[in-house]
């Protein structure tokens, strides 16, 4: 290849770079995508100095005849079995284009490592082999790029030469891959005849398929678009990141669609809150300006304050993405154990991370066969339709509005089991905008903490049922008032008489129960009391969230006492009910507290007596700021 | 290069951590001589992590560099022994990654593993990073990758700076780790090297 070389001179930034598309090789085990993808890099002189000769060595000591699949199947097992077990990379150029082409494994037992290859890709080239024809991996890797939204498909039919180079049998299988694509709203680019080991069709048209007047592969390859036109979609700005930096408070991501700039008027989705962008940051210049397109990674901060957090989607005012606690999803499954209905999954949607439940499994097939039979459940490697109910509310698209948030992953006991598009969100009212201008108070901070001798914050307490949790919240509040604080005490099943009397026990019911605590304790805390809460509290998540909500005004205490000592207290005869199976949601006997690793202290109330405990958390407090005046120096502020 | 450390290390008051390596005596003596020398670092690396009990590492490997790299995901668990089992990864998609520590063991992070080497550069130039000087040309030869004196080789070269070094890398066709003699010694080497736990 002649290239010039540029000049040291060379002002690198001014490159107008070649547009760079993402293609991914699936197909069936065996018919040939690794020796195209060889062919392909030495038809293209892109293989590298010195791999030829290395891939003569290998097949040599191998005592094979020359094998282009040793290029990207790297791995040792791969090599000796001849399969290609997971995905790998390799660039090459077609005259107009950088392509990064991705090898992925066509054998079923190796889908989730297909999927993981083909999701990072703008167009896939679907090969065939002649003799075999359509099988079974060749129609799921086809579903799987459509459900991936690979919407660029170009077909191969390789292996040419095993069947004399026959034009009816070319248009046999052109024919039946067609109606399958076309079935599932895919057009193929091209079809294309080839030999991968010979070379026929795959940089130049031979004698040898005279009859067919198609692009080659590389022209196919080269006509390829990257598919993104996402600067021109609706603005979709996912909050990964609150942070404070000095006294700026700092809303980070990144763009998935359309732009944003200062002065911008957005909306914060699923809560509607209004707001207008008073800068965007960077490091180490700061502020930036003109507009920030899709990919790019920023910090806002807005005009006004508001609660916000990670999982929120910004969005400009009517262009915003649907609030929803219910949408129906295609997916794909890759886990073990199959997706039934009534299945509580973890669903994640960019950066929003939420419990949910499948409500109902409106389709379930095997990509793989010719006639769907339908199932009840998702097995490994099949596909569906399901329809899901978050337990809390989101922003999403569905994916023909915005491929970006309009697809989600789902989440089983900490690993990744599916993934799939959003066909469509629940038919609840669209969010009007609600421009909320947060009223404050008529009271100063220093006013309050004058008077009380500390300022307000929210001291959570948590650990097993018969820990101790409400004898010291009892004792601190007491502690307190008699030196002229204002405590309030929160206690958890106090609660769930009153407010909360509408949640059950669900991982859902649980997660909202504690928010509603942490949001009246934030609040009161805000407005200088100690809010005492004393709750079981058993889900990290649940008390990471309720630590987001009071953000630095927050102190756990985890009540450590061990499980026998809290059961053998039983103050509630909880334990006792629970053992005989009358009490179903009980924690404390089956494990399924979740100790705090960050706790701002650690009390066993078998080793420290009541009044020791309570002189450690005044000490915390103390030590954390909390604290201002001595005990009962009420005179000072007079 | 430890100068490079000493100084940068001092200069943004990083809390460095240096260990030592064990010699090549305690390492796999099956392995090819440049291959045992580098594995002394996954020796090394699998006592610092006892030692300090890490949950994970950030590493700075690519795709592009080696043809088992190509096969890594961004988030990468480890085994108990600090292993890498290629035949059991989790599937990674759509920027979302499977960040949960396997238990008794650590995961490996790969921020820029969809990087090239030119990306590096450019990034670099932009963002005015400091480079070592081995990378630049030097009497017509400069290090395109930087490992193990012993076991590294220059290439040949005249850029002298990263415009030039930038010029090169497109019109290139030599590898970037074409000087790493470990990675040309037996066809197995670099694998079981990863395998075993090497970056």
């Amino acid at each position: 290849m002649n290239v010039a070389v540029a000049k040291a001179s060379f002002p690198v930034q001014n490159v107008t770079p070649r547009p760079q598309v993402r293609i991914v090789i699936v197909g069936h085990v065996d018919h040939g995508k690794s020796t195209l993808v060889g062919r392909l890099l030495h038809e293209t002189g892109s293989l590298p100095d010195g791999k030829l000769e290395m891939l003569q060595a290998v097949s040599a000591r191998r005592g094979m005849p020359f094998e282009w699949s040793f290029l990207l199947d790297a791995l040792q097992t791969e090599r000796d079995q001849g399969i290609t077990i997971d995905t790998t990379q390799i660039r090459f150029r077609t005259p107009s284009r950088d392509v990064i082409l991705i090898d992925a494994p066509g054998h079923a037992e190796f889908l989730r490592n297909m999927i993981t290859g083909a999701a990072q890709a703008d167009g896939a080239v679907l090969i065939i082999d002649a003799l075999e024809g359509v099988r079974d991996q060749t129609r799921r890797h086809g579903y799987l790029l459509h459900l991936l939204g690979v919407k660029q498909v170009a077909v191969v039919v390789n292996k040419m030469d095993r069947v004399d180079y026959s034009a009816a049998r070319f248009n046999a299988i052109s024919d039946e891959i067609s109606a399958h694509l076309t079935g599932l709203g895919v057009t193929p680019t091209a079809i294309i005849p080839i030999s991968a080991r010979d070379g026929d069709g795959v940089a130049a048209l031979t004698a040898n398929i005279r009859w067919y007047s198609g692009p080659t592969v590389v022209e196919a390859i080269d006509q390829l678009t990257p598919a993104r036109a996402l600067d021109e979609l609706a603005l979709r700005f996912p909050v990964q990141l609150i942070t404070k930096f000095d006294d700026r408070r700092i809303v980070a991501g990144r763009v998935e669609s359309g732009h944003i700039g200062t002065g911008d008027e957005i909306v914060i989705m699923p809560a509607g809150k209004v707001a207008k962008v008073k800068s965007v940051e960077s490091w180490p210049v700061t502020p930036v300006f003109g507009r920030h397109g899709a990919g790019r990674s920023i910090g806002i901060t807005l005009d006004r304050e508001l609660f916000l957090e990670r999982g929120d989607i910004i969005g400009h005012i009517n262009a915003a993405p649907r609030d929803t606690r219910r949408l129906r999803a295609r997916i794909f499954w890759l886990h073990d154990t199959p997706l039934t209905a009534g299945a509580s999954i973890l669903v994640r949607l960019g950066t929003m991370e939420t419990r949910a439940n499948v409500v109902a499994i409106d389709k379930a097939v095997d990509p793989g066969e010719l006639e769907s039979v339908a199932t009840a459940s998702i097995g490994r490697n099949h596909v569906g339709e399901i329809d899901i109910s978050l337990a809390k509310p989101v922003a999403a698209d569905a994916y023909t509005d915005n491929p970006r948030t309009g697809r989600l992953v789902i989440e089983v006991n900490g690993r990744i089991a599916g993934g799939g598009l959003v066909l469509s969100v629940d038919a609840g009212q669209r969010a009007v905008p609600v421009d909320i201008v947060p009223v404050d108070s008529a009271l100063r901070p220093d006013e309050r903490s004058a008077r009380y001798g500390h300022g307000g914050a929210v001291v959570w307490f948590t650990g097993l049922p018969g820990s101790g949790k409400s004898t010291l919240a009892r004792a601190l509040e007491r502690k307190l008032f008699t030196r002229g604080g204002s405590p309030i005490l929160l206690d958890g099943d106090t609660l769930r008489a009153g407010l909360n009397g509408d949640l059950g026990f669900s991982p859902e019911a649980r997660a909202e129960n504690i928010r509603r605590l942490a949001e009246i304790a934030t609040h009161l805390a805000r407005n200088g009391h100690i809010a005492i809460v004393a709750a079981v509290s058993p889900s990290r998540d649940d008390r990471a969230n309720a630590r987001r909500i009071a953000e630095d005004l927050f102190r756990e205490i985890y009540v450590s006492t061990p499980a026998e000592i809290c059961e053998s207290r039983d103050p509630k005869g909880h334990y006792a009910k629970a053992r005989a199976g009358n009490l179903p949601s009980f924690t404390g006997i089956a494990n399924d507290y979740q100790p705090p690793n960050d706790a701002e202290l650690v009390i066993d109330t078998s080793t420290r007596s009541v009044t020791e405990a309570a002189d450690d958390i005044e000490r915390l407090l103390a030590s954390s700021g909390l604290l201002f005046n001595e005990p009962g120096d009420l005179a000072a502020n007079i | 290069m430890y100068a490079f450390r000493e100084q940068y290390a001092k200069e943004w008051d990083l809390d460095l951590k240096v260990d030592y390596c064990p010699p090549i005596e305690e390492i796999d003596p099956t392995l090819p001589p440049a291959a045992r020398s580098a594995a002394r670092k996954t020796e090394g690396l699998k006592l610092a992590l006892a030692k300090y009990g890490f949950d994970g590492l950030i590493a700075g490997i690519r795709r592009d560099e080696e043809a088992t790299r190509a096969k890594e995901r961004v988030f990468s668990p480890r085994g108990l022994e600090g292993g890498w089992d290629v035949r059991d990864q989790p599937p990674e998609f759509w920027d979302h990654f499977n960040a949960s520590v396997p238990q008794g063991a650590h995961l490996r992070v790969h921020p820029i593993l969809h990087w090239t080497e030119e990306d590096i550069w450019a990034y670099t130039a932009r963002e005015n990073i400091p480079i070592i000087p081995l990378y630049l040309s030097n009497n017509g030869k400069r290090y395109r990758s930087l490992g193990d004196q012993d076991i590294t080789n220059p290439v040949v070269s005249d850029a002298s700076n990263i415009a030039e070094i930038l010029a090169e890398l497109k019109a290139t066709k030599i590898p970037e780790r074409a000087g790493r003699a470990l990675d040309h010694e037996t066809e197995d080497a670099f694998e079981r090297l990863r395998v075993a736990g090497y970056l």
